[in-house]
């Protein structure tokens, strides 16, 4: 790399010494592109943000109007000029407006990830492979044993546990931002047609997906004097609050959950679910391998995750690849029941 | 067998037992035969395969996979068969298609697995694989490496079993050592559509009477004259039944109370239940260790006890002995029709004319009120027990006329147990429940004082369950909240020292030297009595305490 180096990792974060911006900063910046709404990669307190319409929508909500000085909106495919540095947001497939930022001063294109899917989604826009010389990938997911099964599979778990056991309220952790609204829609797809309830914490972020025309059904907040009553039905939470005092009330509650992590049985085990169900944001091995083959890159950086498995998949192809060991991603479980507790 | 493997996996993180019930209840309901036969044998552990080993699916593996993310999926994931099942590749792209045969059912499996050559198992195996999802794999896999480990007991299986009709769970655990997989007889009676199957098993299991517990006000509306009394024996119940299949062969076998055959554990009963003094009979008792002549404590019984492999040092060191409560058949005569008094005098012209080694019987304790039966309760001793007084755990009382009805009949039969011990320690961390109390602080570790360094400081004694009413446990659950200094995962530890700190009265069955706790002791069958608001933290009980017991106990048994 004797060029001049386009992006560095920093402490805060990836960092562009010629646009004089970073991605994803941990910590407040001067000026900060956000890939996607999630607490993780979403702070509140810079001082300038770039970042999708949706995506700026969300960091609103969730932090309040003041949560930066100043914002500019990314259109998808529209390239922005930054100190010089032509950056331009692609669809990542990963929450309603996550997207992919692309990194270009004219001799060099790098593709920062964020966080990704490939698996249709109805309440996003799928991911769209750039090919690129540098693609910096997120790696949450990035080992063999994770093949996430069709989320339709998945649901489908689910009414059949609703139809052996009507007489249980079926609670379905999912993080609120995303996962949440992606697990009504799949319910809906499924022809579950009885409303959905949901979990205080959960409601502004799906009252957004709503206004912003994603189509959910009939959508209810459980409010104390319902919970007793909820037997068959499903009640979206997020994880954290399955083990909580809020959960008590609920007859006979099966605890379900929707993630990735749910793959392994030691983990949900570990957390008491008796319903897990595998359906993931991120994308899983295989999507991983195949993205990165698909941008033609011939250098992978790997942000957070498992990192190494991926850095030594890629070497036995043939890449130059690095573990970047980012800190700070891959919290939004975290961020999530902070959220619950607020 | 993808349905099979969404049935255990489903059922291994069900946490409530009618949930699991439910859930297999539906399965077998379900499924046709065969498959379910299997399936109910796969639960059961009525299965075993010689050439599938673990070897061979370590071998598959490391064709298949890179050895540097075949390491760090097995450490990330810790178990072989889930980390094989999950990382198993999918077959080559030309063989999926629309041409795909569907997965294997359980029975195909069964019988390819059974047939296959020791040679050709690898190819066998992977083939499988190969045509099994990710669920399916991880099922197959467990299967062969002898562990399903779903929390589905076999009791659990038959139970759901004959809840596909209208039969009790103990008829079915009374033709099951006849029967073989897979049980397509005994699927028709539990549907209703054929009878009984005929057990040819020549020394079956009787499904046993057990005895309600008894509070001493309800002795009150009892007879005296109507009972006979025996000492309760701190063992375990087992069954010792010997008969003589179509060849005239004799065939002798002890089970566990839940019909469990145990005999390979215990070739010293064995011993004495297949010579010749001995004739066919099925006898109800108590297995025991008896030294000298004298009955040791349940912590010697231990030692023989869940042990794979028979260890000869032991046998001798520990030598197993069964005290004869009852007598169900003899000479191919069914006697659990005849009352109480009928039976016990063909019990004790049985051990009169046969003596049989190893088998003695249970004595009849005199007595004449129901204010006798408490004093010999307090005090085994005075009434003829001696030195086996600690082997004793309490009384039972038996009606004379009542027949050997299967089950737990309310009134035939009751048991009067010795009060437990009972000692005062400190909250010292408290684990989240499952299920419907996954969101109570509803499972405890106590310790006790001992002097140490700096002192005195606490020590863990033991660990119980919450066991009495929701509004205590909300109690509970909220003292843990509040007072919490610590979090590991599901576990909190509490305040615990001698100014701020919970007490509670455990109760338990006894005390044993333990090399595996940091205390020294270990408690049988602890459990939390009562929350000891009232009392102050530093005024719970001393480790001392608890360790006399064991000092005590073993003196009075010699």
């Amino acid at each position: 790399m004797a060029d001049p180096i386009l992006l560095t990792p920093t402490p805060a974060g990836l960092y562009c010494p010629a646009g004089d911006f970073y991605i994803d900063p941990v910590r407040a910046t001067p000026r900060a592109l956000i890939t996607h709404g999630h607490a993780d990669h979403a702070r509140a307190g810079h001082g300038s943000v770039l970042a999708t319409r949706q995506t700026l929508d969300i960091m609103a909500l969730r932090y309040g109007e003041n949560f930066c000085e100043t914002r500019q909106i990314a259109k998808y495919g529209e390239g922005i000029n930054v100190n010089g540095v032509e950056v331009t947001f692609h669809p990542a497939g990963h929450v309603l407006g996550s997207a992919q930022i692309c990194v270009c001063d004219g001799k060099k294109r790098i593709v920062v990830s964020g966080d990704y899917k490939r698996e249709q989604d109805p309440t996003c826009p799928p991911f769209e492979p750039i090919r690129c010389d540098i693609f910096i990938s997120e790696a949450t997911f990035a080992l063999p044993v994770f093949r996430h099964p069709d989320s339709r599979r998945e649901v489908g778990k689910l009414l059949s546990s609703l139809a052996l056991f009507p007489e249980r309220a079926h609670l379905l952790g999912a993080y609120s931002l995303g996962k949440a609204q992606r697990m009504m829609a799949l319910v809906r797809e499924a022809g579950w047609d009885k409303p959905i309830w949901i979990h205080g914490a959960v409601e502004k972020i799906t009252d957004y997906y709503i206004r912003e025309g994603v189509d959910l059904g009939e959508i209810r907040k459980v409010t104390a004097a319902d919970r007793p009553k909820l037997a068959g039905e499903i009640v979206l939470c997020p994880p954290s609050a399955i083990q909580d005092l809020w959960s008590r009330k609920f007859p006979d509650p099966v605890a379900a959950f929707a993630s990735g992590w749910m793959r392994v049985r030691a983990r949900a085990r570990q957390r008491g679910v008796e319903l897990p169900l595998i359906v993931s944001d991120h994308a899983d091995w295989d999507d991983l391998c195949a993205t990165i083959r698909e941008t033609q890159c011939s250098e992978l950086w790997v942000t957070h995750g498992e990192a190494d498995a991926l850095a030594h998949w890629a070497s036995t192809i043939g890449l130059r690849a690095k573990p970047l060991h980012l800190v700070g991603y891959g919290d939004e479980e975290e961020a999530a029941s902070d959220e619950a507790a607020a | 067998m993808n349905r099979f493997a969404e049935l255990l996996d489903r059922v291994a993180f069900e946490h409530s037992r009618n949930g699991k019930l439910r859930l297999m209840a539906d399965f077998f309901r379900n499924t046709p035969d065969p498959d379910r036969g299997w399936a109910l044998a796969a639960i059961t552990g009525a299965l075993t395969f010689r050439h599938a080993k673990p070897a061979i699916i370590r071998q598959l593996i490391a064709e298949r996979t890179d050895p540097v993310l075949f390491a760090m999926s097995y450490d990330y994931v810790g178990d072989l068969s889930e980390t094989v099942a999950l990382l198993w590749p999918a077959p080559d792209a030309a063989s999926v298609g629309h041409n795909r045969p569907p997965a294997p059912t359980l029975t195909e499996i069964i019988e390819l697995l059974d047939e296959t050559p020791k040679a050709d198992m690898p190819v066998a195996l992977g083939s499988l694989l190969d045509q099994l999802d990710e669920t399916g794999r991880w099922a197959l896999l467990k299967l062969i490496t002898g562990g399903l480990r779903v929390g589905a007991s076999a009791r659990l299986a038959k139970t759901a079993l004959a809840s596909l009709g209208d039969l009790e769970p103990n008829a079915i655990e009374e033709v099951w050592p006849g029967l073989a997989p897979p049980y397509l007889d005994l699927f028709a009676w539990a549907e209703g559509r054929a009878p009984r199957p005929v057990t040819s098993d020549p020394a079956p299991f009787h499904a046993p009477m057990l005895a309600h517990a008894i509070e001493e006000a309800d002795l009150a509306a009892l007879d005296p004259k109507d009972f006979v009394a025996e000492w309760k024996w701190d063992g375990i119940r087992v069954q010792a039944v010997v008969g003589h299949d179509a060849e005239g062969q004799r065939v002798g076998r002890l089970y566990s109370r839940t019909g469990d055959d145990i005999s390979a554990a215990f070739p010293d009963v064995m011993e004495a239940l297949c010579a010749d003094a001995f004739g066919d009979a099925a006898i109800d008792g108590e297995l025991l260790v008896v030294r000298a002549g004298k009955v040791d404590s349940f912590g010697a019984l231990q030692q023989r006890l869940n042990r794979k492999k028979v260890d000869v040092k032991l046998v001798a060191e520990y030598p197993a002995h069964v005290r004869a409560y009852d007598l169900l058949s003899e000479a191919g005569e069914d006697l659990r029709t005849l009352t109480f008094s009928e039976r016990r005098a063909r019990l004790e012209n049985f051990i009169a004319t046969r003596r049989p080694a190893r088998f003695d019987l249970s004595a009849r304790v005199a007595f004449q009120s129901w204010d006798d039966i408490a004093r010999y309760r307090r005090d085994p001793a005075s009434a003829g027990a001696g030195e086996e007084a600690p082997a004793i755990e309490g009384l039972m009382l038996k009606h004379a006329d009542s027949i050997y009805t299967p089950g737990r009949p309310k009134g035939p039969w009751w048991k009067w147990k010795r009060d437990p011990f009972t000692v005062d320690a400190v909250l010292m961390y408290a684990q989240r429940g499952h299920g419907k109390r996954s969101s109570f602080y509803s499972d405890y570790t106590f310790g006790c004082w001992r002097e140490g360094a700096q002192g005195d400081e606490l020590v863990p004694v033991g660990k119980a369950y919450f066991g009495f009413t929701d509004a205590e446990l909300k109690q509970l659950d909220k003292w843990v909240r509040d007072h919490t200094t610590n979090r590991f995962g599901p576990v909190r530890e509490v305040e615990a020292n001698r100014t701020i700190g919970l007490v509670l009265e455990i109760a338990f069955e006894g005390v044993q030297r333990s090399t595996r706790h940091k205390s020294g002791v270990a408690m049988r069958f602890p459990r939390v009595a009562r929350i000891r608001w009232d009392k102050p933290s530093r005024e719970a009980d001393r480790l001392e305490a608890l360790e006399a017991l064991i000092g005590e106990r073993k003196q009075m048994s010699g």
